[in-house]
């Protein structure tokens, strides 16, 4: 364990990754409790020495709605990114696991989940959901359509650890299916379903940001960052010049979205002994 | 041959894949093996003689023909596992790389029906760790990936005379370790058989060890059992172009390799 921190500890890509995500994280948990909001000013006031980032069409001060949308955000990535990568993971270990018939069945289950475009269900739930959309239910629905990939990678995994000579012994030692599966696979794959959980959150992330911009995403009080994108849109804030009401939310979801990029490819030079320096 | 049965196949079969891809591991294969025999299945690499040993040890099921273990099939693996267990080929695949080797030989004691007590089981994996001549001491808190290829194989072996079972698969127990620690693992396994009374089931690919450890010896071919006898007449009269194949492959130190 201490290896494989000093090990990631000397990839810069892991050090910048971790830099930007934990800076956006601590400002997304705490931003909005330690920031005191500016009074409301007028509609899109520029930015300034009162109002860091300017203002919105309501007036309302930009780094509070930024801070407040980077936790919602973050919200909606990690629980989404739970959501996917638990379903995919134990859909993938069961199918891999298990083979024959039971392979089968999932497999088609999930290429089935694969074949549909997962933005248009998203899309078409969100628009025809009656009862009010929540940011947990934004969350819930992403992770819902997005578990396919990570069920079908981590199959691949599972089945080629299935013949390995420690799962035999495991057998012969009398262990349970699960016991095999969770003792015996999963450590074996915990790195991995690891990164594809970073990998998760930052779909998540985009995918919140991408239905809250054409105006399906969470509806409250508390915007999230594509809701906050939504709303200049619909104020044709770039039209009027008004370039603070898009950039500053573009360049979080950018900075997050890279962040955790970053940290996957670090950690895949480190997990992979064929990437390992 | 002594009349006391305990594996007994008749024609049995085994494939793998479905359709153009569909392989025959074992092709009507026909055995007895009697309790306290020492009998080798010597072949090739792809032969066949590990899916064998696993149709014996009970991970696989053949798909024709009969197979019985003490007059009876095989129908719960668990009492089976109790009876027969087995040494697998790669020492270092064998152990689960997240736990420590003391945990994981522990761990083998859940297959048996009268489960010793937490007291015991220490003690038996003392003895059992002493048996290969492995201080309890030297692998306190080591993991798989501390000890060496010949020390993993004892820990293999040491499993085994933990549990005690009535029948030993070996599969390809020295094929991964140099010649000295492959000495070592056959004194152990003569041990077991005279300590313990143990039948012993080596998968092998070298017929030079199956001549000197085995009672009888099977050679497989082409998933079939092409040949089987006493060592002797195996190796001195051997019926198969197969069988004479693999004595002539006997590595000899005054042989010139490189014709010229």
């Amino acid at each position: 364990m201490f290896k494989l921190l000093k090990n990631l500890i000397k990839e810069p890509m892991f050090v910048i990754g971790s830099v930007l995500f934990l800076t956006t994280i601590l400002a997304g948990l705490i931003g909005p409790y330690l920031y005191a909001a500016v009074p409301d000013g007028g509609p899109y006031e520029r930015p300034g020495s009162m109002y860091w980032l300017g203002t919105d069409n309501l007036g309302q001060d930009y780094v509070a709605l930024l801070l407040r949308g980077l936790q919602n955000s973050l919200y909606v990535g990690f629980m989404a990114g739970v959501i996917a990568t638990t379903i995919g993971t134990l859909v993938g270990l069961f199918a891999g696991f298990k083979g024959g018939i039971i392979d089968d069945i999932l497999n088609m289950f999930t290429n089935l989940f694969i074949v549909i475009p997962s933005f248009v269900v998203l899309v078409l739930v969100s628009a025809s959901w009656s009862g009010g959309r929540s940011l947990t239910l934004i969350a819930v629905l992403i992770g819902l359509t997005t578990w396919p990939w990570t069920a079908r990678s981590v199959r691949a995994q599972a089945a080629s650890l299935r013949g390995r000579d420690h799962i035999s012994l495991a057998r012969i030692n009398g262990a349970s299916n699960l016991q095999i599966i969770f003792k015996h696979i999963l450590p074996y794959l915990a790195s991995y379903v690891f990164m594809v959980f970073i990998m998760q959150v930052a779909s998540g992330i985009l995918s919140e940001s991408a239905i809250s911009m054409i105006g399906l995403g969470p509806i409250g009080d508390s915007p999230s960052l594509g809701v906050i994108l939504n709303t200049a849109k619909n104020q044709s804030a770039i039209t009027y010049g008004y370039w603070w009401g898009i950039f500053p939310a573009a360049i979080v979801i950018t900075v997050i979205v890279f962040a955790l990029y970053l940290l996957n490819n670090s950690m895949e030079g480190v997990f992979n002994p064929r990437l390992r320096k | 041959m002594p009349s006391n049965i305990i594996f007994s196949a008749k024609d049995i079969s085994k494939f793998f894949g479905h359709g153009k891809k569909r392989v025959c591991a074992v092709k009507k294969v026909s055995f007895d093996i009697a309790d306290g025999e020492i009998v080798s299945i010597v072949g090739g690499s792809g032969c066949g003689k590990s899916v064998l040993a696993k149709i014996m040890l009970g991970l696989y099921s053949p798909d024709s023909g009969s197979f019985q273990y003490k007059g009876k099939p095989i129908t719960n693996t668990r009492d089976h596992w109790n009876e027969v267990q087995s040494v697998f080929q790669d020492p270092f695949g064998c152990f689960n790389q997240f736990f420590s080797i003391r945990t994981q030989l522990k761990d083998a004691f859940g297959i048996l029906k009268d489960k010793p007590s937490k007291q015991n089981i220490e003690k038996r994996v003392d003895e059992a760790l002493l048996a290969v001549n492995v201080k309890p001491s030297d692998i306190e808190g080591k993991y798989p990936f501390e000890l060496s290829g010949g020390q993993m194989q004892r820990m293999l072996l040491a499993r085994i005379f933990a549990l005690k079972p009535k029948v030993l698969i070996a599969d390809e127990p020295t094929s991964m370790v140099d010649a000295c620690v492959r000495a070592n693992i056959l004194d152990y396994l003569m041990k077991l058989k005279a300590e313990l009374g143990m039948t012993i089931i080596f998968v092998t690919h070298d017929i030079g060890l199956a001549y000197y450890v085995s009672d009888r010896i099977f050679i497989m071919h082409e998933a079939e059992i092409v040949e089987a006898g006493k060592p002797e007449e195996v190796t001195q009269h051997p019926k198969s172009q197969h069988t004479i194949r693999l004595l002539e492959d006997i590595p000899d130190i005054n042989r010139e390799w490189i014709k010229k």
